[in-house]
């Protein structure tokens, strides 16, 4: 029961990994997507990424920029354009 | 028969510009192996920038209203060749094989009653261009103010395009660049730029997505994000490209300066013997005279 994460800029390949859930800041508001998330394409906001590696655990944040998200069969995909720090 | 000091100078000066392109080579040869790998690392954007793209622009495509991008003007009499060249040097015939497909395109859409202007990246392709055509319009971009142009430069030059394209000075962008085959092969490959050729739909899973927003807005705001993705790759490979072509020449170069240097020195040698020979046969001629 774990999502598959990948986050991915120009640069390269930041992280591809299975994780709990992750808090996209979408443009239309902040999501959660766990594990069998509908599928949804959403342009993402200037944010934080919170990465929760498994329930209740604390979350790390990832600031990215300007990108969108896109969930389908295969998890999590999130284009940034850059990821700062 | 050049004499002995000449000689001597010429293997030095022929010595020197060996060490030169010897550097050169050991130089190209590291950063070939940076820019290969940068490539790489861009590589997973790229494919799932235009997995997307497919997804979306699939169902989009054929609508009226499909934005301006990825329509066109609905006109194909303006066009725009962005040409891609390095800004050094010292890399063999890169630049001239770019120049050469960039003027072929050119004279195809010439002949074909087109207009045709110019957007030129890199400093090397300047002077043959205006050479060239020198009553056609050709800005540039200056990419030999950063050390390796990267994904910021490629944004700049995407911004700049899709302005002079919404501003109505041109219908249809080209873009030529060369492409990183190995260290011995580039060749210059010319891609539709804008409007953005709609790239072939991934198997659709059939799944309904969520739009967020719309798809139209969606994809707004993808399209020049998808253009300076292929303005980066087309960067990326001239990096590479550059390298790996100024590696090829300079062995070359230097295996040309090797050889050059052998003939020298057997010529050197055989004026030496002579002029010793010479030397010793007057020595016994006036021995027997006396």
């Amino acid at each position: 029961m774990s999502l598959h994460f990948e986050l991915v800029t120009p640069a390269r390949l930041v992280r591809s990994e299975d994780v709990y859930m992750v808090v996209v800041p979408g443009a239309e508001g902040e999501f959660g997507v766990l594990e069998g998330h509908a599928p949804v394409m959403s342009i993402i906001k200037d944010g934080a990424l919170k990465v929760y590696r498994s329930a209740g655990a604390a979350p790390e944040e990832i600031m990215v920029e300007g990108g969108f998200a896109e969930v389908g069969d295969k998890g999590l995909t999130v284009l940034a354009e850059r990821v700062v720090g | 028969m050049a004499s002995l000091k000449e000689l001597k100078g010429r293997i030095n000066s022929v010595k020197s510009t060996q060490k030169i392109t010897k550097a050169k080579q050991m130089v190209a040869a590291a950063k070939l192996r940076k820019a290969q790998a940068a490539a790489e690392a861009a590589r997973p954007y790229g494919i799932r920038m235009a997995a997307v793209m497919g997804s979306l622009a699939s169902k989009v495509a054929g609508q009226d209203n499909a934005p301006l991008l990825m329509r066109g003007t609905g006109s194909s009499q303006r066009h725009l060749l962005v040409v891609v060249n390095t800004d050094k040097g010292l890399c063999g015939g890169l630049n001239s094989n770019i120049i050469k497909e960039a003027k072929i395109q050119a004279r195809a859409l010439i002949a074909a009653g087109k207009d045709v202007s110019f957007y030129l990246v890199g400093k090397k392709g300047r002077a043959p261009i205006k050479r060239e055509y020198p009553d056609l319009k050709a800005d540039g971009f200056d990419t030999s103010t950063v050390r390796t142009p990267g994904f910021e430069e490629a944004g700049a030059i995407a911004r700049e395009l899709i302005a002079l394209f919404e501003g109505g000075k041109f219908d249809v962008a080209h873009l030529i660049a060369p492409k990183f085959k190995s260290a011995l092969a580039q060749d210059p490959v010319t891609a539709q730029l804008i409007p953005v050729p709609a790239p072939v739909a991934a198997n659709d899973s059939g799944a309904v997505v969520d739009y967020e927003p719309s798809e139209a807005e969606i994809l707004e705001g993808l399209l020049p994000r998808y253009v300076t993705t292929q303005i980066f790759g087309a960067l990326l490979e001239r990096e590479a490209s550059e390298q790996g072509a100024s590696m090829t020449a300079m062995d070359n170069a230097t295996r040309n300066a090797g050889e050059l240097i052998q003939k020298l020195t057997i010529q050197y040698n055989r004026s030496r013997q002579a002029a010793i020979t010479t030397e010793l046969i007057e020595i016994i001629a006036g021995a027997e005279a006396l």
